[in-house]
C-alpha cells in the first residue's frame, strides 16, 4: 500500500522524463526511420551527398514523380519473389508452433506432476540443452542431413526448429503448470478420469494464458530464425530472414539495397502488432521462469 | 505420478531433444575427428610440335569416387583441432622461440583465426553483459516511478529491439551508422573526416557490435527486472523511509537483495546468448575486423568449394567446452541445492 511516503523530488521526476524519453528514442528510433527509408529510392536513403535526401526526398521526386514511393516493396515481392518467402514463414511457423506446444505441454505436465529425482535431471539436461548455440547443432545436422537427403525441404527445418525449441517451452510451461494447484487433477482421478483425460478435460482449460505465452515464444523463435533456416533450406525454400540477407548480396543490382529494407519492414510490422496484441502474455512468459528464481 | 504415464507423457518431447540436440552433439564430435578429403592428383602428359610437358592436374573421376566410398573424409584423430585455423599447437611453439617479447608473442597469437574469434566472442561478453544488467535496472528502476496508465505503450517502445530477430535488429543499425546513413553521415560532418566509417577501423567495428548487443539484450533484463520490481515488499521500504534512508541507499539495502535470484538469472542467460553472437556481424558485414566462434563455424559451413565439416565440428565441440565452463559454477550449485535438499 502506498502511503505517500515516497515522494519524489521535481528534480528527479524531470531526470526520470528526459531519460526515458531518450531511451524510447534510442529504441525505437532506428525501426521509424527505416519504416519511413523503405518509401524512398535508394539514392535517397543511402544518399552519398546528402542524408538530409532522405528526408527531403531530392531524388524519389526526380525518379519517381512522388516524394514517397511503393517501387521497393512491389519489386521485392514480385520479382524478389519475397512472397514465396513469407508462404514458407508462414508454413514453418504454423507447424513449429502447433507442434512444439503440443509435445510441450504433454511433457512439462509430466515433469510438474512427477515427484521422481529424474524429473530435476531432465530439467537441468534441457537447461544445458537450451544453452547449445545453435551453430553448432547445424554443423551436427548438415552431414547426416545430406546423406539421408533430407536436407533442403520445409518439413526437416519444421522439425529440427520444434526441438531446438523444446528446452524453452518446457521450461516455461513447466512453470505455469506448478501454478496449477495439484488437487485439481488429483480430484478428477479420484472420480475415475485417466492422467490423460484429468490433463485433457481439467488442467488444459485453465492453462491457456501459458498456452499462448508459450505459443508467442515458440512463434517468435520461428518466425525469426536465422542460422538453422539459413543452413538447412535450399534457396527455393528460403524463409524470410534468409531471403533478407539474400539481397544484401554480393550482386550489387540497383534496387536490391532497397529490396532489403522493404522486406525488413514488411517482416517486422506484422511482429510488432501480434507482440502489441500479446503484450501482457509476452512479458508475462519471460517472467515465469524468473520470478520463481 | 506413475513412471509408466510419465514415460508416455515425456516420450514425444524427450524424442525430439534425443533426435536433434543430443544427437547432433554426438554428430558432431564425430565429426570433428575426420577432415574432408585432399584432391586426387595426377600427372598429364602433354604434347606439342615443340615438345611434351607434364603437368598436374586434379583428378575430379578419382576424387569423387572415395568421397562417395567415405563421405565422412578422412579419419585425422586429433589433427584438425590443432591446426592452423584452431587451437594452432605448432604456431604457438614457434612464435614462443622466435619472438622477442611477450607481446610481440601475444600480438603473434591473436592474429591466429581462433584466438581471434575467442577474444572477440569473450570481450563482447564480457562488456555486454553487465552493461545489459545495468541498463535493463535502470530502465525497470524509471519506468517503476512513471504513472500506471502510461506504462503500457512505454514498456511496448522498450521491447522492441528485443522482439526482432538479431539481423534485422542489426540491420536496421548499420543502415543508420553506415556512411551513407543519417548518422554516419553526420558524424563525418561532426569530426570533418570524410573518410570515417565503420569499416575502416576496427575499435569502431567492435565498439558498434558491443553497443548493438546492449541494445539488443537490455529489454530482455528490463522486462525480467520490473517484473521482479512488483514483487518488492512495500512495508521494508516505508520503515526505511521513515528512519531516513535515502533513495539510494534504499536501492541498495532493499531493492538489490530482494531481487538478487533474479539478477543470476538474467546475468546466466545473457552470458549464454552472448556467447554465441553471430547474426549482428552478418547484419554489419563485419567479418573483416570482428569474427567470433560462431561465426567461424558459419564461415566453414557457407565455404563455397566443399564444405569443411570437420573443421567446423572441432570449432563447434570447443565452443560447446566453453559453454560447459560458462555454465559449470551454476550447475554445480544447483548440484549442492539438490543434494542438501535431500
Amino acid at each position: 500500500m502506498d502511503y505517500g511516503l515516497d515522494t519524489k523530488s521535481t528534480r528527479l521526476k524531470t531526470f526520470n522524463t528526459i531519460f526515458i524519453i531518450t531511451w524510447l528514442l534510442i529504441a525505437c528510433f532506428p525501426f521509424i526511420w527505416t519504416f519511413w527509408g523503405s518509401f524512398k529510392v535508394r539514392a535517397d536513403f543511402f544518399s552519398r551527398s546528402d542524408w538530409w535526401y532522405a528526408i527531403s526526398a531530392f531524388n524519389t521526386l526526380i525518379e519517381t514523380g512522388g516524394k514517397f514511393t511503393t517501387n521497393a516493396y512491389t519489386q521485392a515481392w514480385t520479382e524478389g519473389e519475397f512472397w514465396k518467402a513469407s508462404k514458407n514463414t508462414i508454413i514453418v511457423t504454423v507447424f513449429v508452433v502447433s507442434i512444439s506446444l503440443f509435445l510441450g505441454t504433454l511433457g512439462a505436465y509430466a515433469l510438474s506432476r512427477s515427484t521422481e529425482k529424474y524429473a530435476f535431471w531432465i530439467l537441468m539436461a534441457a537447461l544445458i540443452f537450451r544453452a547449445m548455440p545453435h551453430i553448432t547443432l547445424v554443423s551436427g545436422y548438415l552431414f547426416p542431413f545430406f546423406e539421408l537427403q533430407i536436407w533442403g525441404i520445409l518439413p526437416t527445418t519444421i522439425v529440427v526448429l520444434v526441438a531446438i525449441n523444446q528446452p524453452f517451452t518446457l521450461w516455461l510451461l513447466y512453470s505455469f503448470f506448478k501454478t496449477v494447484p495439484k488437487e485439481l487433477d488429483e480430484s478428477a482421478l479420484i472420480d475415475g478420469c485417466s492422467y490423460f483425460q484429468a490433463f485433457r478435460h481439467i488442467i488444459m482449460p485453465v492453462m491457456w494464458p501459458g498456452v499462448i505465452t508459450a505459443g508467442l515464444f515458440s512463434l517468435m523463435l520461428a518466425y525469426n530464425d536465422f542460422t538453422v533456416t539459413a543452413l538447412l533450406l535450399n534457396q527455393e525454400n528460403h524463409t524470410m530472414v534468409p531471403k533478407i540477407q539474400s539481397y544484401l548480396g554480393t550482386n550489387q543490382h540497383e534496387g536490391n539495397l532497397m529490396w532489403a529494407v522493404s522486406a525488413v519492414v514488411s517482416a517486422t510490422a506484422p511482429l510488432f502488432m501480434l507482440v502489441m496484441f500479446f503484450q501482457r502474455q509476452v512479458i508475462s512468459g519471460l517472467t515465469a521462469g524468473a520470478v520463481k528464481g | 505420478m506413475p513412471n509408466k504415464t510419465f514415460f508416455w507423457f515425456f516420450l514425444p518431447t524427450g524424442l525430439a531433444m534425443i533426435l536433434f540436440i543430443g544427437l547432433p552433439i554426438i554428430s558432431t564430435g564425430i565429426q570433428s575427428f575426420y577432415a574432408q578429403h585432399d584432391q586426387v592428383v595426377k600427372e598429364v602428359k602433354k604434347c606439342d610440335p615443340f615438345g611434351c610437358t607434364v603437368s598436374i592436374v586434379v583428378d575430379n573421376e578419382e576424387t569423387s569416387k572415395i568421397r562417395e566410398a567415405k563421405p565422412l573424409g578422412k579419419f585425422n584423430g586429433f589433427g584438425t583441432y590443432t591446426d592452423r585455423n584452431h587451437l594452432a599447437v605448432e604456431e604457438i611453439k614457434k612464435f614462443w622461440n622466435e619472438t622477442e617479447s611477450f607481446g610481440a608473442f601475444v600480438d603473434q597469437v591473436t592474429n591466429l583465426p581462433f584466438y581471434k574469434a575467442l577474444i572477440f566472442t569473450l570481450t563482447y561478453c564480457l562488456f555486454v553483459t553487465p552493461n545489459v544488467l545495468l541498463l535493463g535496472f535502470i530502465i525497470a528502476l524509471s519506468l517503476n516511478a512513471v504513472a500506471r496508465k502510461i506504462r503500457g505503450p512505454l514498456i511496448f517502445g522498450t521491447i522492441l529491439p528485443m522482439i526482432v530477430t538479431p539481423l534485422v535488429g542489426s540491420l536496421v543499425l548499420f543502415w543508420m551508422i553506415d556512411s551513407q546513413g543519417i548518422i554516419g553521415a553526420n558524424i563525418q560532418n561532426l569530426m570533418n573526416d570524410p573518410y570515417l566509417s565503420l569499416k575502416s577501423s576496427k575499435t569502431l567495428t567492435w565498439i558498434t557490435i558491443i553497443i548493438y548487443g546492449i541494445w539488443h539484450h537490455s529489454p530482455f533484463a528490463f522486462v525480467v527486472f520490473y517484473a521482479a520490481l512488483q514483487t518488492v515488499p512495500q512495508e521494508p521500504i516505508e520503515a526505511a523511509i521513515i528512519d531516513g534512508a535515502s533513495r539510494f541507499q534504499r536501492i541498495k539495502h532493499i531493492v538489490l537483495p530482494h531481487i538478487y535470484p533474479v539478477v543470476t538469472f538474467v546475468a546466466l542467460i545473457s552470458l549464454m546468448d552472448n556467447f554465441r553472437v553471430f547474426e549482428p556481424i552478418i547484419g554489419f558485414s563485419a567479418e573483416g575486423s570482428a569474427q567470433s566462434l560462431s561465426w567461424l563455424i558459419y564461415d566453414n559451413l557457407v565455404n563455397e568449394e566443399v564444405i569443411l565439416f570437420g573443421s567446423a565440428a572441432a570449432t563447434s565441440m570447443m565452443t560447446i567446452i566453453g559453454i560447459a565452463i560458462l555454465l559449470a559454477p551454476v550447475l554445480i550449485r544447483t548440484w549442492k541445492e539438490f543434494k542438501t535438499a535431500r
